[in-house]
């Protein structure tokens, strides 16, 4: 590096084990006064594990972290605070029901006769938010507010405290373009003052346009850290994914495709998913490729109905349909099977029998209840199909492996039969063993006609089984790849075209 | 537009004049110092209770053993001065060194087994009714000279209405209560763990010490409101003040305070009790009703009040001010 002051925090060989992985290996940062360092990686890379060694959230295994040459061993966020390290999170952590200056100045109150002094706490508040471009009246409550508005009271509250470094862990992630510029504009403030500023985001635009320098990360370890003056979008993105571009092409299925089976016209969701075309075929994959907060699960969800579109068309063979809830969508021979199977997917206490039937159940509605035998039968088939491995299907199925738990789950829309089926991530954490067969079982499921969208983070994986692939980018389609277009180098390239034809 | 919390506050008060005005209407002597003083006397109990309680259901919270606190405050003091010789204000004071360790105790079970304050103050509930019932189960009287002073102490106002003490210690309750809530750390912490139990910890707030002090102040409330009622009654009777709990929850919840904790005043609470008393003077006024009305209007008033806090609370999140309109531009 050529930079010459002292960096304000310096972390070194940071590692962090977590029984069974290791999510920290010997990672290092540095940070110097009144930059943005942009943190990147996918899900899982070790970004949030960073941030909680640093503040002491986590405990780290090894390493050491100097702030301003001093090494440092917060035992808790609020001791990395007093010592100077602030954080912002995603989910504004200030109280709606008390007014802007209280949140301000909670726990540090002005103090007169033993008591809190309103006046002065108020006039302080009014003097810092205008420190930071904002003109509101703190003696309001904060729920009176914005997002944006009370993530700048937050950093403000932060910068108060801490005073050197600056965290924001995805703050723009629910701010619409005006309130993203407020918020940077805030930063740049920061950054004059001589704050370390570290930006985690998902939108690499946001980084390009805020952020000096960046620092990968991919299972753990640091891939690089980069100048963002000297380095294009496409090599921030192979960095992040880990690929060769000029990677040789997959071997990939011969698909025969079928008859149309649905066709959506200008779908979309404000807020959600920009419009988009999209023409599904029996016996087809679509695969939905994209960085994290693309807009791929919220594809899968806008079609599903789970979050219903409220622009577009929608019809099933040749039949206009309106999908606003899941329940219609089961109805119409749609199945989902959500990205977060334990919050989303899975009843954890529910017997194995009971999740595989739960969906057939609740298509035939509960004035027809399946019999005992009937589930017994149903549930047994799709274990033995799927190779489900369990001790008895009357065990609570939060005790089954991951892989397992993800094969128990498209077993039960499996059992509706549904005509068209979505996988959001079907193969995230889970082994290596269960990740080869459910890829057969979607190349077999596609063989037998049904139509299936599957949104995966895993390139080789989509490239495996995908008949066509749709890259999304910022919430918008940017690209529909197929046939022989189809490569590892030909994602990575559409997700980083820098601004593109569209803006 | 609700730019502060005080609306609710607003409406109660608005709530208790518009009510006292057509009771005067209806009955003109109710105009009188008289009432006045018999209000605040005969609700002073009652009153420091309620206190306690918006203390803790401010903190999202509940207590239900206050009831019990009382009773057996009362019985204790007036099997202690029976039976022993030594002067009401030390019994007072030993009675307040229980009753507020009770209430911590209740605290510390609250915080640190994580259990619902709702469970473990139903069992202090019982255990003060029990030990009430083990002290006595007649009715003690209370026949010291002391007694017959603080009882006689009294500012006689123009029109004949007794302002007596007891009204005036539950005055200076709600009076010390607002300065702790609103100009001390303490206070805002209290606030701050109504708002949200995780992000008041992350910003800091002693949780454990906060909600420890909490149930602490409710139970040493609920001990002086037994001392006051064992002044207003002269005795000691475990059978008394049976539901005094849900009296002191109804007057939380009509002055304004979200039982979800978080958002609510004292001052509040304060018209809530008044609104509660004036109903039962209005009662006695009448002459007809059966006193049964009271928990009839209560009810209805109770009722009418949620549904109001579930509007406001749909009024604040839909009128959210977009962040542009605040940019300075730099």
């Amino acid at each position: 590096m050529s930079m010459t002051p002292e960096p304000v925090l310096q972390a070194t060989g940071i590692s962090k084990f977590f029984p069974g992985a290791i999510a920290l290996d010997d990672v290092s940062l540095s940070l110097y006064p009144g930059e943005v360092h942009a943190l990147l990686g996918e899900n899982g890379a070790g970004k949030s594990t960073l941030i909680k060694c640093l503040t002491g959230a986590y405990k780290r295994d090894a390493g050491t972290i100097l702030l301003a040459g001093q090494e440092i061993n917060p035992r808790d966020p609020q001791d990395s605070l007093a010592l100077g390290i602030g954080t912002v999170y995603q989910e504004v952590n200030l109280l709606s029901n008390m007014t802007v200056a209280e949140n301000l100045f909670l726990g540090w109150q002005p103090m007169r006769h033993g008591m809190i002094d309103n006046r002065v706490m108020l006039k302080r508040s009014k003097e810092i938010l205008s420190g930071f471009g904002l003109d509101i009246d703190p003696s309001l409550l904060l729920s009176s507010y914005s997002i944006a508005i009370q993530q700048v009271v937050a950093i403000a509250r932060a910068v108060e405290l801490a005073g050197k470094v600056l965290i924001l862990d995805e703050p723009t992630a629910s701010l619409d373009r005006e309130e993203i510029d407020l918020l940077f504009s805030v930063v740049r403030k920061l950054t004059e003052r001589g704050l370390a500023v570290v930006f985690i985001t998902h939108f690499l635009d946001q980084v390009f346009e805020i952020s000096d320098r960046a620092t990968i990360l991919r299972n753990g370890r640091i891939v690089g850290t980069r100048v963002l003056a000297d380095v294009t979008q496409t090599e921030i993105v192979t960095m992040m994914l880990g690929r060769e571009l000029e990677e040789a092409k997959k071997e990939r299925g011969k698909a025969v495709i079928g008859e149309t089976i649905l066709e959506l016209k200008s779908y979309g969701r404000r807020g959600t998913i920009e419009p988009f075309d999209m023409i599904l075929h029996k016996g087809e994959v679509i695969g939905l490729a994209g960085l994290l907060g693309s807009g791929r699960s919220e594809t899968a969800g806008v079609i599903f109905g789970s979050t219903p579109a409220d622009q577009g068309t929608a019809s099933l063979n040749g039949k206009p349909i309106k999908l606003d809830n899941p329940r219609s969508a089961i109805h119409l021979g749609f199945g989902l099977c959500p990205e977060d199977r334990k919050t989303d997917g899975i009843v954890g206490d529910l017997s194995v029998r009971e999740n595989i039937i739960l969906s057939l159940q609740a298509r035939r509605g509960w004035m027809r209840p399946i019999t005992r035998a009937k589930a017994e039968k149903i549930a047994e088939d799709y274990v033995k199909k799927l190779d489900i491995r369990l001790a008895s299907l009357d065990m609570p199925i939060r005790l089954l492996s991951g892989g397992n738990q993800q094969k128990a789950l498209l077993a039960r829309w499996l059992a509706t039969e549904p005509d068209i089926l979505i996988l959001d991530e079907p193969t995230r954490g889970i082994d290596v063993g269960a990740h080869a067969e459910i890829i057969e079982l979607i190349q077999t499921l596609r063989a037998q006609g049904m139509a299936l969208i599957v949104a995966s983070s895993e390139l080789e994986e989509l490239i495996t089984y995908s008949s066509r692939i749709v890259v999304l980018r910022d919430r918008r389609q940017v690209r529909e790849l197929r046939g022989d277009e189809i490569s590892i180098g030909a994602i990575v390239r559409s997700i980083a075209e820098e601004g593109g034809a569209q803006q | 537009m609700m730019k502060s919390p005080r609306l609710p506050l607003y409406l109660t008060m608005a709530t208790f004049f518009l009510a006292y005005l057509l009771c005067i209407w209806e009955f003109p002597s109710m105009f009188s110092t008289r009432v006045v003083a018999n209000l605040l006397t005969d609700n002073a109990f009652l009153g420091i209770t309620a206190v306690g309680m918006t203390f803790v259901i401010l903190t999202g919270g509940i207590d239900l053993s206050v009831g019990s606190v009382i009773a057996f405050t009362g019985v204790f003091i007036a099997v202690i001065l029976r039976d022993t010789s030594i002067h009401p204000l030390v019994a007072f004071g030993l009675v307040l060194t229980i009753t507020i360790a009770f209430g911590a105790a209740e605290g510390a079970i609250v915080h640190y087994l994580e259990m619902p304050a709702f469970i473990v103050t139903l069992a202090g509930m019982f255990l003060m009714r029990g030990l009430a019932y083990v002290l006595s189960t007649d009715s003690v009287p209370v026949t010291h000279e002391f007694y017959d002073v603080l009882q006689s102490i009294y500012w006689k106002a123009p029109g004949g209405g007794r302002f007596r003490l007891i009204g005036g210690v539950m005055l200076l309750v709600f009076i010390a209560a607002m300065v702790v809530l609103h100009r001390t750390k303490f206070g805002k912490n209290v606030y701050a763990l109504g708002g949200g139990v995780q992000t008041a910890q992350l910003m800091g707030v002693p949780i454990a010490r906060t909600t420890i002090l909490i149930y602490a102040t409710s139970g040493g409330l609920a001990g002086l409101a037994g001392i006051v009622y064992s002044l207003y009654t002269s005795a000691g009777y475990s059978l008394s003040t049976v539901g005094v709990e849900l009296d002191a929850i109804a007057a939380v919840v009509i002055g304004g305070t979200l039982l979800s904790g978080g958002t609510g005043f004292v001052a509040g609470t304060f018209f809530g009790i008044l609104i509660m008393g004036l109903i039962q003077t209005y009662i006695v006024f009448d002459g007809t009703l059966s006193s049964w009305w009271t928990k009839i209007v209560i009810g209805i008033l109770l009722f009418t009040f949620i549904m109001l806090q579930k509007v406001l609370a749909w009024a604040t999140t839909a009128r959210r001010k977009p962040a542009t309109e605040f940019a300075m531009r730099s």
